[in-house]
């Protein structure tokens, strides 16, 4: 297996085809070839199944803790059956139980679902392909990243099925709260869990963030310069280097919580009265937490974010047969969300009693976020104008993508004026805003991974119909869910609150709660028709041409296999950048990268 | 009957397994790639953008018809005035961006659907165009953002009144405490080690200020017209005060001092009569007459809004805004944290 590592980085200069036939007599097991592989292909699809079964998960929860807020006291049997007689007595949720489904909702979502499972498959998937390389710089690391993944998902997972339950301080877990066995069950063992999870996490995330951008800056295909990139590639580059330069900071804070709860430190806690008598730990801060802890999360919206537009980005040119607008300046804004991706943390902690000055910064460095924000948008809107749109699925996706990300982005505006946010920072206009513009875009951003390279990954293709439907449903649901939460949060109403009607101020907002829900579970059903097309399609779909969507990209010049080295002769020799879609002179309306330019063509990258 | 389950679901999957088979085979001997998206694919999805446009347009306004009478009514207190202003400028602002982005995104995607006739043009990139979509947001933003921080600088100010009213809200799970500094108007120091039950808020005892504390729970009160300056602490961990109706909110952080002013400009009773609040109480009455329990009037609250913990919903204190002789009558009914500690 260890030549993997040695023909990708051969392949890089030598287009040799003496190693293409040593790809053929390599002995595999059955264990070697599915479970510890070393193959991006097969640790690509890897990540997509465990994140997709990590995302019906977290799903069933939200709808479980959806019905206890439109029908509060009401009796669900099956929320007993599910939850147990201790969370869900009677099929009534339990207040603390309810802590729990959000926090872990969240976390899974955020984290084991848009961060692990978004790059984790398509970083996998496609940067080898895209780039033509042989496999990643390091399989064995890339293998190693996996099972760090699957490791802390299962602890995750185990979690949930301990006797005090799991954390349920916020997916934010804000010591003290985090850090008190006393104030809430979750922070007992389900704590200690979710920290070990986290911290394996990290593990993952920079063996997998590392290999992805050696092997981008390294393993490029003869021809392959950095503007000849897919936007996919720009995408997911800057989005390790992100999580490079986050995740440590999320593992140190992680680290120093672990050290307050089990060994005495006081990091996070001082001056604290709990469990009827004063605690010895003095002198900490728990805002300390909230910097360290904001220093990673708010990249990690753009950890989340950024793959999911370079994916669009690809599938809208590919789909609209026409280049990218504004190749550069998607770059450019890429490039410049990434850093100012740093400096804007202090976003989330305004009302924190943090210096107003302080807070002053971050609304300036917050409010710059917008602009290559709008560049972006206004690039793939203008993509379509005078397009040739193919409605595929993933094109769907697409659109509905750039829809949540302005319909979310705009509200974004009004959260990060510190003035504005006095009134409704912490409320339902926050979950409203980043369900829509991080949750909607990133989940759309991944359904539209998945249809387009699903030929790629499985070699079958997925029912055209069935994602017709399952995008539309969930577009009317998603927005039906998520757009009138807007109102409750305008209405004062207050985050993570178990009922809303235990005290008569928002009893008249019932309706609103009511229908929410029931969009909730109409979107949800409409996951239920992509898994049947997802795992249907894994084993019976059609067969696939080997260029399905006529597309520029390298990964669609090997043939309908998964080759051991991904292309069976010498590597593809890269002439132009990946946008050439209707160019004139051509007769059809794409021409792929390894097509060399004629004597007076110019390359569409070098603008 | 388990059996009969079981059995009844194996049938289903063979059925559903020999349907497909058929679907599958009739799908290869036709040898179309079904995958491929067509004309009347692309004409389908491209006028279903466009009604989703009508849809989702739509259903905003219904919203804003519907619940716009649900959200805070006017702000109660006076730097309140301040954000609500600015609020209502950026949902002007972002409420036209909103549809007109999103009216040429649906538009462009119903207008240009494919057809096979048809090629797209090449258009690469246009500076010109580039220029301007750079530049027009980056001036409104400006514009958001010198007033925003223009008002965040004038609210966050400290010590605007020389003789405030000084409030300290003190927070656990689950419940409010406030301190009012008594006759000498300073408040006494503390020690979360001197809490206990005669000493919830951990008032230092030696401490000769703190004897004409005054503590409340369940409501507190506060005089129309004066600037109340508020100090937060928590005893055990993060919580948040919010103050809805006042536009006001702070985190309450142990080991911490943190403090939020707002001078409120409206009575409980004003409120009471305010046409907004009088049709959100209607509504909520008659939910309550319905579900047989006994109507309420309004009244401010303050929340909790920072997760901590089961009971995090109900953590809550009424608060009442009246005219500073029915304050002074109120607050002269207190007991002092003297007599309170010596029972």
């Amino acid at each position: 297996m260890e030549h993997t590592h040695a023909a990708a980085i051969e392949g890089h200069n030598l287009h040799d085809h003496a190693h293409a036939h040593d790809h053929g007599d390599h002995h595999e097991t059955f264990v070697s070839k599915y479970v510890f592989s070393q193959d991006h292909k097969v640790i690509s699809r890897q990540f997509l199944i465990t994140a997709v079964i990590m995302a019906v998960i977290a799903m069933v929860m939200s709808i479980i803790f959806r019905l206890q807020l439109a029908w509060p006291g009401e009796k669900f049997a099956f929320i007993e059956t599910l939850m147990g007689r201790k969370w869900g007595k009677d099929g009534i949720l339990d207040p603390n139980a309810y802590l729990a489904l959000v926090t872990i909702h969240g976390t899974i979502m955020v984290f084991f679902v848009l961060t692990g499972g978004l790059s984790g498959t398509f970083s996998n998937l496609l940067i080898p392909y895209q780039i033509g390389a042989r496999d990643m710089a390091s399989g064995f690391l890339n293998m190693l990243s996996y099972w760090f993944f699957f490791l802390s998902s299962t602890i995750m997972l185990g979690s949930l099925f301990i006797e005090d339950g799991p954390a349920s301080s916020g997916w934010t877990i804000y010591p003290p709260l985090s850090a008190l066995p006393e104030a809430i069950p979750g922070s007992k063992l389900g704590m200690t869990l979710w920290l070990m999870s986290m911290s394996l996490f990290v593990v993952s995330s920079l063996l997998g963030s590392l290999n992805y951008i050696v092997t981008i800056v390294n393993l490029r295909t003869k021809g392959m310069k950095m503007t000849r990139l897919p936007l996919t590639i720009w995408a997911f580059l800057i989005t390790a280097i992100l999580g490079v330069l986050s995740f440590p900071v999320l593992f140190s804070a992680v680290l120093l919580l672990i050290f307050d709860r089990s060994m005495g430190t006081s990091f996070y806690l001082s001056d604290i009265y709990i469990g009827g008598k004063p605690m010895e730990q003095v002198g900490g801060s728990p805002i300390l937490f909230e910097h360290l802890f904001w220093f990673l999360g708010h990249p990690e919206v753009y950890i989340v974010l950024l793959p999911a537009l370079g994916i669009t980005s690809e599938i809208i040119a590919t789909n609209s047969r026409k280049p990218i607008f504004g190749y550069r300046a998607m770059i450019g804004s890429m490039l410049a969300i990434g850093f100012l991706s740093f400096i804007v943390w202090g976003h989330h902690m305004f009302m924190t009693g943090m210096n107003p000055f302080l807070g002053s910064v971050f609304v300036f460095t917050t409010l710059l976020i917008a602009i290559p924000s709008a560049v972006k948008a206004f690039n793939y809107i203008t993509t379509l104008w005078k397009g040739n749109i193919q409605y595929t699925p993933a094109m769907l996706f697409s659109i509905g993508l750039v829809s949540s990300f302005i319909t979310g982005g705009v509200t974004g505006i009004i959260l990060a004026d510190s003035t504005l946010d006095i009134t409704i920072h912490d409320t339902y206009f926050v979950v409203a805003h980043f369900h829509i513009v991080m949750g909607l875009s990133a989940i759309f951003g991944m359904f539209a991974g998945v249809y387009h390279w699903f030929p790629k990954m499985f070699l079958r293709m997925m029912n055209k119909k069935l994602g017709y439907l399952h995008f539309w449903m969930t577009f009317l649901g998603a927005y039906g869910v998520f757009f009138p939460m807007h109102f409750l949060g305008m209405s004062g109403v207050p985050r993570r609150y178990y009922t809303n009607s235990n005290f008569p101020l928002f009893d008249n907002l019932m309706d609103i709660n009511q229908f929410v829900t029931m969009c909730a579970i109409f979107a949800a059903l409409a996951q239920v028709v992509f898994l049947i097309n997802f795992f249907y399609s894994m084993f019976r779909g059609e067969k696939p041409s080997e260029n399905p969507w006529k597309s520029n990209t390298l990964e669609w010049t090997n043939p309908v296999a998964h080759i051991h080295g991904n292309w069976p002769g010498a590597l593809p020799e890269v002439h132009r950048w990946p946008y050439d879609y209707s160019k004139p002179g051509h007769t059809e309306d794409f021409v792929p990268q390894t097509v060399p330019l004629a004597h007076d063509e110019h390359d569409g990258g070098e603008h | 009957m388990t059996l009969l389950y079981i059995l009844a679901f194996v049938l289903l999957c063979i059925a559903l397994n020999q349907l497909f088979q058929v679907f599958e085979l009739s799908r290869d001997l036709r040898g179309e790639k079904l995958y491929k998206t067509t004309d009347s694919d692309n004409k389908f999805n491209g006028r279903a953008m466009l009604l989703f446009m009508f849809l989702f347009f739509g259903f905003f306004i219904w919203q804003v018809d519907k619940y716009s009478h649900r959200v805070l009514p006017k702000s109660a207190s006076e730097h309140g005035n301040l954000i609500d202003g600015l609020m209502d400028a950026n949902y002007v602002l972002v409420v036209a961006v909103f549809f007109v982005v999103n009216a040429f995104l649906f538009f462009f995607a119903w207008r240009y659907h494919g057809t096979k006739d048809r090629r797209a043009e090449y258009i690469v990139h246009n500076n010109k165009l580039e220029m301007i979509w750079t530049i027009v947001p980056a001036v409104a933003l400006a514009f958001i953002i010198i007033f925003g921080l223009k008002y965040w600088n004038e609210i966050m100010k400290r010590n605007v009144d020389a003789n405030p009213i000084k409030i300290e809200l003190y927070a656990k799970q689950f419940d409010w405490t406030a301190r009012y500094p008594g006759a000498d108007n300073e408040f006494g120091i503390d020690s979360y080690m001197q809490i206990d039950g005669s000493n919830p808020v951990g008032l230092d005892t030696t401490d000769k200020r703190c004897k004409d504390d005054i503590l409340v729970k369940n409501e507190f009160h506060i005089p129309v017209g004066r600037e109340v300056v508020f100090q937060f602490r928590s005893r055990d961990i993060i919580h948040s005060a919010f103050m809805p109706h006042f536009r006001a909110q702070m985190n309450c952080v142990p080991g911490q001092i943190t403090s939020f002013r707002f001078k409120p400009i409206v009575t409980t009773a004003e409120m009471r009569k305010d046409a907004h609040v009088i049709r959100n109480i209607n509504e909520i009455n008659e939910i309550r007459t319905k579900r047989g329990e006994d109507p309420i009037e309004f009244d401010y609250l303050l929340l909790c809004n920072k997760i901590c913990g089961a009971s995090h919903y109900n953590m809550q204190m009424k608060i009442v805004v009246e005219s500073e002789k029915d304050y002074n009558a109120w607050i002269a009914k207190q007991k002092t944290f003297k007599t309170v500690a010596s029972k």
